[in-house]
């Protein structure tokens, strides 16, 4: 190596770190700045979200949250946040339960069909969802499930999110099993094991699964849309839809405001668990 | 205790279960389903091959679909895969402040299916919305981007590539896996950082870009979300994909028996091209990396 002209010495590349920088600037500017420009503009007067590229607004006007939350409707966000819990809660705890479990399963045991099994479920995350709606909507229908939250709820108690348990498998086979060697011998039974050594162990992955669920069930749309007919049990996405189509004249600052608002418990989860769970995807992903 | 076999299987069971009522079952009845003619109401009619030969022969509406579908994940897949490498490859270095950067990238994919975003994105790509405002400041002309065929598959492709950070994630978990020797070796021999990427990063990761390109050609083919609220398939059909169809068809005109049919040819156009791509990675999927790595 011939002097610092030279492409950087080495894998640190101290040489020229501001350039790294720079382009990771430009990309997180670009990548972040439609999400900042709208947050000012839900406080922004309709003309001015339409002349100004600046996000920091002229004044600060409340007035859109205000109006957006209370909707179209006769009821308010209050009430499509609370149906996107009571949707979305039961649903981590069914899938946190029967993933870590069936990941057990496939991590430790040998038991007869494994391989196949372990093959269907990698399989069945390329196969299309859109293809099994029509007869999953059929099915609940013959069980009068419609216009309930058992659709979205009941399969996730059955394990049928299969990135999970892919993503638990991949992480249990990062860890060593000389702790549970040892609590086996000390008499401790499978279900034991699995609470006291390898459900703490699994914690980070666990808390991904969680993150996972919460902000994709948060975000799921067509679910809802498909299952629920009644206003009263839509989830936040569905009442967001509703506020566009309502009105003929579109009031933006109003929409802006309220899918602002429809963001904030995804980003903040996000950001509760991001160390987590960035590491916990990362380290639990393909390798190989 | 790892031996007993009954136990393993007790604790599968919910997934084999879950697998047989909510996957194996449905897809069966889809098949079905897809050689009848059904209302919901009126119980189906057996009618053979007519919903396929109809959607082959006489739905031009089908056609421009499948058209707008292939051409949109054979933008936004490479797109989005290609971003999240090159992304994850600046990221693998250590850097001051990088978490900030992971996350800051990781977010859009967060956020990025939900409607609350495709509500904002139909606004940032409004006549009068950010990127117009911005392309003016830039002496540039204003583009109709929904209201123009030419442009509309821009905005839903523009949000997809946007939602890369899943990918990159997984990248870098391989990236952090190709040993650093590799990298000094090649300086010494004066190879360029362009050279270094192609010939050292690119091989050794192999798997995990076949692995990402093939899930996200699975999400790219069932796009909703975004074609549904952004463009709402329009203007002129322009970002009307399969996705789209097949829920108006089933759940708007209640047209099931073609809805299933509509959703078998998506399965089988995903399945086909997983297949050509698992046939084509014999030649260029190369695992040997794997032995050297730690362990």
């Amino acid at each position: 190596m011939s002097g610092g002209d030279m492409h950087g010495p080495s894998r640190g590349d101290a040489g020229r770190p501001w350039l790294r920088y720079l382009a990771l600037g430009l990309v997180a500017l670009v990548m972040l700045y439609p999400l900042i420009w709208l947050v000012g503009a839900s406080f922004k007067s309709n003309s001015e979200i339409f002349t100004e590229v600046g996000f920091w607004p002229q004044r600060f006007d409340f007035g859109a949250y205000a109006k957006g939350w209370k909707t179209s409707t006769e009821y308010t966000f209050a009430t499509y946040f609370l149906n996107s819990f009571l949707i979305t809660i039961p649903r981590i705890i069914v899938t946190v339960i029967s993933c870590v479990l069936v990941a057990y399963a496939f991590a430790r045991f040998e038991f007869w069909g494994k391989k196949i099994l372990f093959s269907v479920m990698v399989g069945t995350m390329m196969l299309p969802l859109i293809v099994l709606r029509l007869p999953q909507y059929l099915v609940f229908r013959e069980l009068g499930w419609l216009d309930s939250y058992l659709p979205l709820i009941v399969p996730s108690a059955f394990a049928t999110d299969t990135f999970f348990i892919f993503m638990l498998v991949q992480f249990l086979k990062g860890i060593p099993r000389d702790m549970e060697e040892a609590a086996q011998i000390d008499g401790c039974n499978a279900l034991q094991l699995l609470w006291h050594i390898i459900v703490p162990l699994l914690k980070p992955a666990i808390v991904s699964v969680i993150v996972f669920q919460f902000i994709w069930t948060m975000n799921d749309f067509m679910g809802p849309l498909i299952y629920l007919a009644s206003v009263e049990k839509y989830p936040v996405s569905l009442a967001l839809k509703m506020s566009i189509g309502a009105t003929e004249e579109v009031e933006w600052a109003n929409v802006i405001a309220i899918s602002v608002v429809a963001l904030i418990p995804s980003v903040a989860v996000f950001f509760a668990a991001q160390r987590h769970f960035i590491e916990g995807a990362t380290s639990s992903g393909v390798k190989g | 205790m790892y031996e007993n076999k009954r136990l393993g299987f007790l604790f599968v069971l919910p997934f084999v279960l879950g697998v047989l009522l909510f996957k194996l079952f449905p897809f069966v009845m889809s098949f079905a389903l897809s050689f009848t003619q059904y209302d919901l109401i009126d119980p189906p009619k057996y009618v053979g091959l007519d919903n396929y030969r109809e959607l082959a022969t006489a739905d031009p509406l089908f056609r421009k679909s499948l058209g707008v579908t292939l051409l949109f994940a054979a933008l936004a897949v490479p797109l989005r895969v290609g971003f999240a490498l090159f992304i994850a490859h600046v990221l693998n270095f250590r850097l001051r402040g990088i978490n900030f950067f992971r996350a800051a990238f990781y977010l859009p994919s967060i956020l990025g299916g939900s409607i609350a975003v495709a509500v904002l994105w139909r606004f940032i790509f409004a006549k009068n919305g950010l990127v117009n405002l911005i392309m003016v400041q830039l002496g540039l002309e204003p583009i109709a981007w929904l209201a123009d065929e030419h442009y509309s598959m821009w905005t839903i492709v523009l949000l997809f590539t946007w939602q890369f950070g899943s990918a990159m994630v997984i990248f870098l978990a391989a990236l952090q896996n190709v040993p650093v020797s590799l990298y000094e070796a090649a300086e010494c021999d004066g190879a360029s950082k362009l050279q270094q990427f192609w010939s050292i990063t690119v091989p050794l990761i192999t798997p995990v870009i076949f692995f990402n390109l093939i899930m996200q050609m699975v999400h790219a083919f069932q796009e909703f979300n975004g074609p549904y609220m952004i463009t709402e398939g329009g203007p002129l059909s322009s970002t009307y994909v399969l996705a789209l169809y097949i829920y108006d068809q089933s759940f708007r005109f209640f047209n099931l028996g073609y809805g299933a049919a509509l959703s078998w040819v998506l399965f089988a156009l995903v399945g086909g091209l997983s297949a050509i791509s698992f046939w084509s990675s014999k030649y260029w999927v190369f695992y040997a990396g794997e032995k050297e790595q730690r362990k």
